[in-house]
């Protein structure tokens, strides 16, 4: 906070940090008068108010990525910028192998994680949601409960998971062994063909508390004399859902639909930290933020780094996001209209 | 609500209990573990520890260095805060409560930071960074935290300075009272939910980030938590008390202060997926 100014302020105002002021005349006549004067120094103030989130802004947000944007149309050795290359890292990406086939391959498994967060996390949230709207015992102490994974660190959570899913040692194959299961057990994440499906079920433990809340919010929101003016209409419970609720919690399911877009195709740190930088196994995990990551930063294995195909990437990812966040963003708006 | 039968509610209080255990569950499991040896991990996962090894931990703090990661973490993360609430409630409130020819434009261009992924500009950034020297060094990630914390902190406060009388600063201004000091004194305590809203909302995606940390710091002793886990990880893989304890460690702060602040905490998370 800024404290340079408690000292011209004086201990009587410097009290007044600490609970709102009271605006008697009094009070307001203790601060000390400025020098400037009001319209003299309107400009200045403006520029004191305003100049450092700007500058902050426009140097660390705004510059990186209006140059990453233009550093996908050149030459680059290394870290080096050379000459311009007009399109000719985009073609790069998608006509030469290896590129096109680790963009596609990257593509589709944020597509797959997409679907199943949609189907698994948000359909499992949204009739959590119902039931907590329904003012079933404990919903406050639940709410707290479910939403406590959203604060944790993916690292955590990742490796958390990992130690539980170990083939050897992990307590998921000890439990399905002992619960007479034993042929499921297996090495969830060493294997390609469920080390995909397993890290995002992963991540939906971690995230579902998010959109239970929202869906709560939404649910909450719905004004009584509707639900009421239905029922008095002999609407049973699942009507009322189905005609009352679900129209209304269009605004909520337009922003989580939009969000887990937003989260799943920019999925990094737990497919980092649990299968590496290389998406393994045999990159079945490999997604778009690691096959940038690691044409920008290089390949621990291979070596291989792009600063052209990594660039071109990112354009990708941020025309992709751009587009469906601005879609979203229409419909949200429209969906708003039509509720007032 | 309505009158509901009584089974309907049983059976809605075990699918609300098994999710709960579903959460629950793996972190008591984690907590438990760190007690144990790794022996007893692998040949009794599920009891109650037989000792419990309160040394786990010690091991973790010092020579695992979680100490000194815990330290650069707050650092980074307060840093990166008080940056973001002081520059945000600045612009805000020029925002809020001023009238001037580009407003709206401003507005707007802060808004953009909302949408766009920062993390995509990371190559232009690293460059940006080592030709200011700033590579491995904290002052990248606080930067680099502030400036996309900001859009955040600037559209929740100037929301709150909007809606704040215009009586309360023409008085003060009628008075005689100067800019700073209507702002210090006067409006900026009347927005302190909001500061409490915009804090939270960065708070934890800043102090659990991995991202940048992995791109700008090399040095160990330089490393926020949860890099410095990696390197745990990967020093300690066998040591699976070890590893445990390290994970509770990690996870202990932020659990008590969400539980001690949980309406704040869904309240702040959830800020702008959630009218009001």
């Amino acid at each position: 906070m800024p404290g340079s100014n408690r000292s011209a302020a004086g201990s009587a105002s410097g009290r007044a940090g600490v609970t709102p002021p009271a605006l008697t005349p009094r009070s307001v006549a203790r601060l000390r008068p400025s020098r400037l004067s009001v319209r003299a120094g309107r400009r200045l103030w403006l520029l004191i108010f305003l100049g450092p989130a700007t500058a902050l802004f426009a140097a660390f947000v705004t510059y990186p990525i209006l140059s990453a944007l233009a550093f996908s149309f050149y030459r680059w050795e290394g870290i080096g910028r050379r000459g311009f290359a007009g399109l000719h890292n985009f073609v790069r990406l998608f006509a030469t192998y290896p590129y096109s086939q680790l963009l596609g391959n990257a593509f589709w498994h944020n597509v797959l994680v997409f679907i199943v967060t949609m189907l698994v996390q948000n359909g499992i949230a949204l009739a959590l949601a119902l039931l907590l709207a329904r003012g079933a015992w404990g919903t406050k102490v639940y709410r707290v409960i479910f939403f406590l994974p959203v604060t944790l660190s993916l690292i955590i959570v990742g490796f958390l998971w990992a130690l539980f899913l170990n083939p050897i040692f992990g307590i998921v194959n000890k439990l399905l062994t002992s619960a007479g299961l034993a042929f499921l057990a297996r090495p969830w994440l060493g294997d390609s063909q469920t080390a995909l499906l397993t890290l995002t079920l992963i991540n939906a433990w971690r995230w579902i508390g998010f959109p239970t809340i929202v869906f709560l919010a939404g649910i909450n929101a719905v004004p009584d004399e509707y639900l009421e003016a239905a029922r008095l209409d002999g609407a049973g419970e699942w009507q009322v859902t189905r005609h009352v609720i679900f129209p209304l919690l269009a605004p909520a399911v337009t922003i989580i639909v939009l969000l887990t877009f937003i989260g799943s195709f920019n999925w990094f740190e737990l497919p980092y930290v649990v299968q590496g930088v290389s998406g393994g196994p045999n990159r079945s995990t490999d997604v778009l933020s690691l096959l940038f990551y690691r044409m920008a930063f290089g390949e621990v294995d291979t070596g291989l780094q792009d600063i052209g195909i990594g660039s071109a990437i990112a354009v990708l990812m941020f025309i992709l996001l751009v587009a469906v966040s601005a879609i979203g963003a229409v419909l949200l708006r429209r969906r708003e209209v039509e509720l007032a | 609500m309505t009158t509901t039968r009584l089974p309907w509610k049983v059976a809605v209080q075990v699918i609300l209990l098994a999710n709960a255990v579903l959460v629950l569950a793996p972190m008591a499991l984690m907590g438990l573990s760190a007690f144990k040896s790794t022996r007893e991990i692998f040949q009794n996962p599920f009891g109650i520890p037989t000792v419990w090894r309160f040394e786990n931990f010690a091991r973790v703090w010092v020579e695992a260095r979680f100490a000194l990661y815990f330290r650069n973490s707050v650092v980074v993360t307060l840093a990166s805060i008080v940056v973001i609430l002081v520059f945000g409630a600045m612009a805000g409130y020029a925002l809020g409560r001023f009238r001037f020819s580009g407003n709206d434009l401003l507005y707007l261009y802060f808004l953009s930071g909302l949408m766009l992924p920062i993390r995509l500009g990371i190559i232009p950034l690293f460059i940006l960074m080592r030709n200011l020297n700033l590579l491995d060094t904290h002052w990248a990630l606080i930067l680099t935290y502030a400036a996309s914390g900001l859009p955040s902190a600037v559209f929740i406060l100037t929301g709150f300075f909007r809606a704040l009388p215009t009586d309360l600063d023409s008085a003060a201004r009628i008075d005689g009272a100067g800019e700073w000091l209507i702002f210090r004194r006067v409006m900026l305590p009347l927005v302190r939910p909001a500061l409490v809203i915009a804090a939270i909302y960065n708070l934890i995606p800043i102090w659990n980030d991995f991202f940048f940390p992995l791109v700008f710091i090399q040095s160990d002793r330089l490393k926020t938590l949860p890099l410095g886990m990696t390197t745990f990880f990967g020093q300690y893989y066998t040591d699976w008390a070890l590893l445990f304890a390290g994970l509770t460690l990690a996870a202990v702060p932020v659990i008590l202060l969400y539980v001690m602040l949980s309406q704040h905490f869904i309240r702040g998370l959830t800020a702008g997926a959630v009218k009001g």
